[in-house]
């Protein structure tokens, strides 16, 4: 399922982006309600095939685990997969399958999240046994140590196995000192091997409950049709007192932090800049949409294709998180062209959007790219729930995307470049990061961020390309 | 900053990934019986063939073409010429320097993609109605006057050698060209579809040229639309679209092979924590009279499910690995069953000896009747849930054409995959699942394995691996 992962990377992006429709007009016509139990419940009606996807956020990630817990999030979330008294034995993907629907699961720092995807006849099975597994987990001691076992395989396959992802990590520890975005989600491996059975049982037992969930069906249903089967199946579950989700403030960083890593297994250099900012900041979003968000875009087209100093360069800026967030530009050096130059480079295009901001003609060609490219989450079943999802369970409301148009039709240069400063000119200095070859130098991807696990395996490679 | 965008995309996937999104038939399973979609087939006045199903609710049209051709296009010890058109054509066509080129299409949120495979050159559109003649006039121009601009050639060159930089330190890269480099030895699909280093620096423009004018025939060319278009506006883009393009294409015919190295274990030493394992024999011809069976049996075997006997053995019982698939690949010159996972190097001589033990259990036994209920329950089941986007349609459509089907088939198939009986099951899982001619493709610093053939580069690359 590739269209998973795109997904993911549209949304990083989403939040602005506008849409097709006329300001004013809502664009996904979610409609939501509140059961009695606290649950949330989000519809996003969607009538062109007669199938649905079904997810239950929790409002619990990475950066709410226990101190020296790192990766139990994730190591429960795939834990819910064992069973209950109802639905033992691993049977629930079983059971979704044999009704011709897919399940999965993933985790971030701010939440964990489960879905299916199923015919829309068999939408209530689904609210069924999701309702029963958010109390009425078992767990058996062989379960949990061959589970360990998968995570750590999991984690040797998407991170130790890639400088990339270990470097990644590096820069968020960095980054945000003294906040649990500093810790990965899949865990730290001295720590992982550590989880046990009660670890998992404590976590699941403290947040997992209506009052700390939200419901979010998309797809060939409304919500006059999907609350009575909430309240059938969710409706009966106790809400409970939660703990406070009180996350620790990242401390300033007050010397300019430059990490280096070497590796024989980098094919290229990289040079990556990371800021701390704000989160969902719609002018954030223009700038790392005019400075580095496709090919015609101010980094790609100085560094790459005028200067050719570069063979890749971009920004991005994750606008979805519950607490701050990251800003990046990252380029590859063509070949005989020294990091430092580079450096220099971007140095420079920073230097010119803080002096003259941006031009009225590209803040609205990114503002058009932007509104059209919304219409194409409509062409999809499961989009617009993991961007809803994401969005509340990182503290924004449903408004705040039904909204994306107005806001953005009201946002002027100034505001970009009022944006522009809050980033270059953050009393934070941003992280500098490095990779390098170990022998000869020679261009990689930039590494992606927040990376959030998921139960399944990643599937082979696509065959139609040849490696 | 395309070609990055897509490799980004590419990293998320494999972060989440979820499972089930691998059984290697192209064709998605569907609703048990009645009509799936309403094909309309018809040709152009110079015979190109062209499916369509029309989908009104959402302004967008998605389009999906194959020209038939593939690697062997490549010129002897010229890999990645294919794969280099395959970056290019956008970069500029007719009057339309490159970042105009880019301009258009990001302004207008037209998506353009080209990809270079073994059996074809893929093309993918997707545009918002309002730019429909523009999207159609633009990718008339790429296919018929691109410019190859010297500059152009030499920053996509750049960007593949960075890819390629990138891909030789990836595990997961370097196990699927050891594969495909040993298994089909000799053989046009054993060539790496990015190309080597040494072949970026010989491939000329005339290379390019000479390419597009040979393979970009309407004789080979079938194309899939789905969307908010009708058939009278597909006939007439369509004529007018491809009309520029030579009648008939110069492709050379290739000849069928079986895998090579059958029955040994080949190892290419990786310091790495994990040991990358891809298995293969051979397959089964998507025309043949047993494909439905094999595909049911497939499913229970590996389909990557968390059910599937594979996993459930290896991973679920043992914490073997993150996963593990197996799957039939159809192409037009040979046929594979296949099977790939990662396990950790102290554990990889356990995981093939399991491994092997569930390949004979499913040969010498077949599967269960209930096995057969629940695949065909999910293959059945599951056909909307992979239809739910144009791009989906039209892709699912484009696999059809390939595979020489009827456009009414997509109506059929479920039908054919309820017909499939136990005895069939039985009888393909004796003929393919031969454990002693399976050929093993490790990568990584395996224990206890001993192998019949030590890899010091990756098979078709002019240079040395980073370790």
């Amino acid at each position: 399922m590739r269209l998973f992962g795109c997904v993911f990377t549209i949304a990083i992006l989403a939040l602005l982006l506008p849409y097709p429709a006329a300001a004013g007009e809502k664009i996904f016509n979610a409609e939501s309600f509140t059961l009695d139990n606290g649950l949330k419940v989000v519809v996003i009606p969607n009538h062109r095939a007669p199938v649905v996807t079904h997810m239950i956020w929790y409002k619990f990630g990475g950066a709410d685990e226990t101190p020296g817990k790192s990766g139990i999030a994730h190591f429960l979330e795939h834990l819910m997969f064992k069973g209950t008294p109802t639905v033992p034995d691993g049977q629930f993907s079983r059971i979704v399958k044999k009704l011709g629907g897919n399940d999965n699961a993933f985790t971030a720092h701010d939440y964990t999240a489960y879905y299916q995807n199923v015919p829309r006849a068999h939408l209530e099975r689904m609210m069924q046994m999701e309702a029963d597994r958010m109390k009425n987990l078992t767990l058996r001691e062989e379960e949990v140590a061959s589970e360990r076992q998968v995570i750590i395989e999991e984690r040797r396959q998407r991170v130790d196995s890639r400088p990339q992802a270990r470097f990644q990590e590096q820069v968020m520890s960095s980054l945000f000192v003294n906040h649990p975005y500093a810790i990965p989600v899949i865990g730290w491996l001295h720590e992982m091997r550590e989880l046990t059975r009660e670890d998992a049982f404590d976590q699941y037992n403290e947040w997992y409950a209506p009052n700390n969930a939200i419901l979010i069906v998309s797809g060939d249903i409304t919500a006059k049709e999907l609350e009575p089967l909430a309240k059938k199946h969710y409706g009966p579950i106790a809400a409970q007192t939660l703990p406070e989700r009180k996350r620790t403030r990242p401390a300033p960083i007050v010397a300019a932090p430059r990490l280096v890593m070497e590796d024989a297994r980098i094919g290229q250099p990289v040079i990556m800049k990371t800021w701390r900012v704000p989160r969902g900041d719609d002018g954030i979003d223009m700038v790392a949409e005019i400075m580095g968000g496709t090919s015609t875009s101010r980094l790609y087209r100085k560094l790459v294709v005028e200067k050719k100093m570069a063979v890749a360069a971009g920004a991005s800026y994750e606008a979805l998180s519950l607490n701050e967030t990251t800003f990046s530009i990252y380029a590859t050096p063509a070949p005989g062209v020294s990091l430092q130059d580079l450096e220099a480079a971007i140095g420079h295009e920073i230097a010119l959007i803080l002096e003259r901001g941006v031009t009225l003609e590209e803040l609205n060609a990114a503002k058009g790219r932007k509104r059209a490219s919304l219409t194409y989450y409509l062409d999809s079943l499961q989009g617009p729930a993991l961007l809803f999802g994401r969005v509340l369970t990182s503290g924004f409301s449903i408004d705040y995307v039904e909204n994306i148009v107005n806001r953005l039709e009201k946002l002027s240069i100034d505001d970009v470049s009022q944006a522009a400063s809050t980033v270059f000119r953050n009393e934070d200095y941003p992280v500098t990061g490095i990779l390098l070859p170990k022998e000869r130098p020679v261009p990689t991807p930039a590494p992606t961020q927040n990376q959030s696990g998921s139960k399944a395996a990643p599937a082979p490679r696509t065959q139609g390309v040849n490696p | 900053m395309i070609r990055f965008a897509l490799a980004l995309c590419v990293t998320l996937t494999l972060f989440a990934a979820p499972a089930g999104a691998q059984t290697a038939e192209v064709v998605p399973a569907g609703k048990t019986t009645g009509k799936i979609l309403d094909v309309k087939a018809f040709k152009d006045s110079s015979g190109i063939e062209v499916w369509l199903v029309e989908d009104h609710s959402i302004p967008v049209i998605s389009v999906n073409f194959s020209f038939e051709g593939g690697l062997a296009g490549d010129p002897e010890n010229k890999p990645g010429v294919a794969r280099l058109v395959s970056i290019l054509l956008d970069e500029g066509a007719g009057n339309i320097r490159s970042q105009d080129f880019q301009a258009r299409l990001s302004d207008n949120a037209i998506e353009m993609t080209f990809t270079a495979g073994r059996d074809a050159f893929y093309g993918q559109m997707r545009t918002l109605t309002q730019n429909r003649d523009m999207a159609f006039d633009l990718l008339s121009l790429a296919l018929s006057q691109p410019r190859f601009d010297p500059d152009a050639i030499e920053r996509m060159k750049n960007a593949n050698v960075a890819q390629i930089q990138h891909d030789m330190g990836d595990p997961s890269w370097l196990v699927a060209r050891s594969f495909n480099g040993m298994l089909f030895s000799g053989h046009a699909y054993s060539q790496p579809g990015a190309g080597h280093l040494a072949s970026m620096t010989s491939i000329t423009r005339q290379d390019l040229v000479d390419f597009t004018k040979a393979q970009f025939g309407r004789d080979v060319l079938k194309i899939a639309i789905a969307g908010d278009i009708t058939e009278a506006e597909v006939k007439r883009l369509v004529e007018k679209t491809f009309a520029p393009l030579p009648l008939q294409a110069d492709v050379a015919e290739g000849s069928f092979i079986q895998p090579k190295y059958a029955g040994k274990t080949i190892l290419y030493p990786l310091d790495t924590p994990q040991t990358q394992i891809s298995i293969g024999g051979a397959g089964i011809p998507r025309a043949d009279k047993d494909w439905h069976a094999a595909v049911v049996m497939n499913y229970i075997l590996g389909s990557g499910n968390f059910d599937a006997r594979l996993m459930r053995e290896i991973r679920e019982k043992r914490g073997l690995t993150y996963g593990i698939y197996s799957s039939l690949q159809s192409m037009k010159q040979s046929a594979l069953i296949t099977a790939a996972f990662a396990t950790s190097n102290e554990k990889a001589e356990e995981a093939l000896s399991v491994f092997r033990e569930e390949w004979k259990r499913m040969a010498e036994g077949g599967a269960t009747d209930a096995e057969i209920a629940d695949a065909k329950a999910y293959l059945t089941g599951s056909l909307l849930l992979e239809l739910t986007s144009t791009g989906d349609i039209a892709a699912t459509l484009n696999g059809l054409q390939r595979d020489g089907l009827d456009p009414d088939y997509i109506n059929r198939r479920n039908q054919e995959l309820m017909n499939v009986t136990t005895a069939d099951v039985k009888r393909v899982a004796a003929r393919l699942l031969k454990a002693d001619d399976l050929t093993f493709v490790l990568v990584g610093k395996p224990q206890g394995i001993k192998p019949d053939i030590l890899l010091d580069r990756p098979p078709g690359m002019k240079e040395p691996a980073r370790k």
